[in-house]
């Protein structure tokens, strides 16, 4: 027999929690207590939501994107959609998230940067123009904002014909993360809470196909949570939703099957897709077993994907493309319902449109010519991916318990537990960067002198210009006694607990801005300023 | 408004500014000669993981760091460098917006300290960018993938220059 030769390493260790990894996986390896004998499609959907999984439908192609104003960004969503793109996903820029006019102060420097700026109905209309809200399915990555910018879709629809109750898509609406990592927030939690069911409710009331949240791992995973606190976090704020709702006096089973999530798919492919599975057994146990759910739609986890902007190397930014190519695949074997797969030259600029194509034909040959969407859940009976997932799931379950001791999420992120735990994890991560423990190729070893000669996107400072011009001419324009009326109105709504949809749809009709009707509110509900916690 | 400060033998958690300035006090002889560092955020951006990490980064290479948060304005960043009396601020932007707010908060910094102050910064930042942010006082642009002793040891150099 020839001689092997020495292990590598002395340990190989897993980056979901660094406990080592056995050379090889046997049945031995699989806890005979947690047997999950479940086909696709039957609880706890380990291997898939679906019985067919892709057999049936493939996952939603929905490539993210926005910048300068809304002829630009109008563009580049026909551009995608031509190009095969299936649905639509609005990165909208810093001013609208944060309740902030393109004219405020606050905003000068960020007008178009990264995401599109709508100011007012006007810029959504224009957004869709020429493309049909009722056949289209759109995802709206908007936060604090979330009800204005929801009250202005349905209303652009409207005016294109298009009715409320067939309208197709995601509102991200998740307000608990964004104190932990994404930092869009503007009012504190508990009128916040009060935004997010007031969305939920009336999505399950008018909006039968809208999902009414897309509770987000993602953004926690960038800011450098490992996968199992990227599970657990994002569980535990479900949690807090869902008994929002309950406490709010709904029934799970009206509002909970529009409830979807949102993660991120990091390079280690194996890890992730184990870590989808884990997700999607743990949530159907929850629905089931604490909140007594019997409509299976409500245990079922649906999530978006998009693969992680933090592992984009500035140097040899080509390498980009198989990094993405990994984690897309991974997404894919570990059963998404949408994808996004990042352009290669995102750690440079916003992605050019020649990077943003070639993101796309990624998941479409992992699509049509890897194979992987040709059999359900390929990896389940694999001894070393069901081990994973099992020791992912501990590892969540252990957070949560943890959490549910402190009182929920709401009360972890209040005393910074859960800022704290992502911190260190991202600290630790830098660490084993910067000693080369960890290996990044490009950037601490296999490097090479760089050529910056890469054709990248500009948002000019013109964007900024015309975009006032525009809001100017608005506020010129339309009827601002009845928009004054309207935003008292909404101050009105604001300080009971009537839901605030109806007025808000009103008032984007009468064209009151991001910004004035943000201003509504926080001359009710106050603003929150963060601690600032390492 | 809250700020955080760290020394090497102190925790990772947030301090209010009043603490902050009792505890300085109290350490003044042991740590007069360390270099402090404010790390902000200028403009509405929320990713803060680059921040943190060099904040925690810059404290573990023995330096004094306050670390002020996000989504603040060009004209808070700068009264807080001349109220904490700091030798470097560093600054990072994600959201594209460096080409204006960089060099606005490195003027107000300037209008508003006596003492000459270094001021770096980091994010996404395309390469072109540079000699338009240098050119407007900011000594050292640092992008993804930097090592922080890189950055640590650029800051002791520069500084080891001025004396």
């Amino acid at each position: 027999m020839a001689k092997e030769a020495a292990e590598r390493k002395e340990e190989f260790r897993t980056t979901v929690d660094g406990t080592v990894i056995n050379r090889v996986y046997t049945p031995a390896d699989l806890d005979q207590t947690k047997q999950d004998t479940s086909l696709p499609g039957e609880y706890p959907f380990t291997r898939h939501i679906m019985s067919n999984g892709y057999r049936g439908r493939l996952w939603t192609m929905r490539q993210y994107a926005g910048f300068a104003t809304v002829e630009e960004t109008n563009q580049r969503y026909k551009y995608l959609y031509e190009q095969g793109n299936t649905g639509f996903s609005v990165a909208f820029h810093l001013p609208t998230q944060e309740g902030y006019d393109s004219d405020h102060p606050l905003a000068a420097g960020e007008v178009g940067k990264c995401g599109v700026a709508i100011d007012s109905l006007q810029d959504m209309e224009e957004l869709w123009k020429g493309i049909p809200l009722a056949e289209v399915s759109t995802s709206m990555t908007i936060n604090a904002t979330a009800p204005i910018i929801l009250a202005m879709y349905i209303a652009a629809a409207e005016k294109q014909g298009a009715d409320k109750s067939i309208l197709k898509g995601t509102v991200q609406n998740d307000i608990l993360k964004e104190y932990i990592a994404r930092n869009t927030y503007i009012f504190g939690p508990a009128p916040s809470m009060r935004l997010v069911t007031d969305i939920c409710t009336y999505c399950a009331q008018n909006m039968p196909e809208w999902n009414s949240i897309s509770i987000s791992g993602y953004h926690m995973r960038e800011a450098g949570s490992t996968a199992i606190q990227e599970a657990a976090f994002t569980l535990a704020n479900g949690i807090a939703y869902v008994q929002a709702m309950i406490d709010k006096g709904m029934e799970v089973d009206y509002f909970a099957p529009r409830f979807s999530f949102f993660f991120a798919a990091y390079t280690n492919l194996l890890e992730e897709l184990a870590k989808f599975r884990a997700l999607r057994r743990m949530w159907a146990k929850i629905m089931k077993e604490r909140f007594n759910a019997k409509n299976p739609r409500s245990m079922m986890l649906r999530y978006h994907v998009q693969t992680d902007g933090f592992t984009l190397t500035e140097q040899q930014p080509l390498n980009n493309i198989v990094r993405v190519t990994l984690q897309a695949l991974g997404a894919a074997l570990g059963g998404c319902q949408s994808l996004h797969t990042n352009s290669f030259d995102e750690a440079l600029a916003l992605p050019s449109e020649e990077a943003v194509q070639v993101a796309l034909r990624t998941q479409q040959i992992i699509a049509y010519e890897s194979g992987a969407a040709d059999t359900v859940d390929p990896l389940g009976g694999s001894y070393y991916i069901e081990n994973l997932t099992n020791r992912i799931e501990d590892g969540a379950l252990e957070y949560i318990k943890n959490i549910d001791e402190m009182g929920g999420a709401l009360e972890a992120i209040n005393q910074g537990y859960i800022q704290k735990e992502i911190s260190r994890s991202s600290y630790n991560y830098q660490k084993a960067v910067d000693s080369g423990e960890q290996t990044i190729v490009g950037v601490n070893k296999f490097t090479a002198k760089e050529d910056h000669t890469q054709k990248l996107l500009e948002v000019d400072e013109t964007v900024e210009k015309k975009q006032i011009g525009r809001l100017k001419k608005l506020k010129k324009e339309r009827d601002n006694k009845k928009v004054n009326g309207l935003l008292e109105k909404v101050r009105q709504v604001a300080r009971t607990d009537e839901n605030i949809m109806p007025v808000l749809i009103e008032a984007v009709k009468a064209y009151a801005t991001v910004g004035e009707i943000s201003d509504a509110l926080r001359d009710v509900f106050g603003e929150y300023r963060e601690p600032s916690i390492l | 408004m809250l700020s955080a400060m760290y020394s090497e033998n102190t925790e990772s958690q947030a301090y209010s500014k009043q603490d902050t300035l009792k505890r300085e006090g109290s350490m003044s002889t042991s740590t007069s000669k360390k270099i402090r560092v404010l790390v902000a955020k200028p403009g509405l951006d929320g990713h803060d993981r680059g921040a943190k990490v060099i904040a925690r980064g810059l404290r573990d290479a023995g330096m004094e760091v306050i670390y002020l948060g996000l989504r603040l304005t060009p004209e808070q960043i700068a009264e807080a460098a001349a109220q904490e009396d700091v030798n470097v601020v560093g600054l990072s932007c994600l959201s594209n917006a460096h080409l204006v707010l960089f060099p606005k908060t490195a003027d107000l910094i300037r209008k508003k300290s006596s003492r000459d102050i270094m001021i770096i910064g980091g994010g996404i930042i395309p390469k072109k960018d540079i000699p338009a942010l240098k050119e407007a006082g900011i000594a050292g642009i640092f992008g993804p993938g930097t090592p922080i002793v890189e950055i640590s040891k650029f800051i002791e150099d520069s500084l080891k220059g001025e004396k």
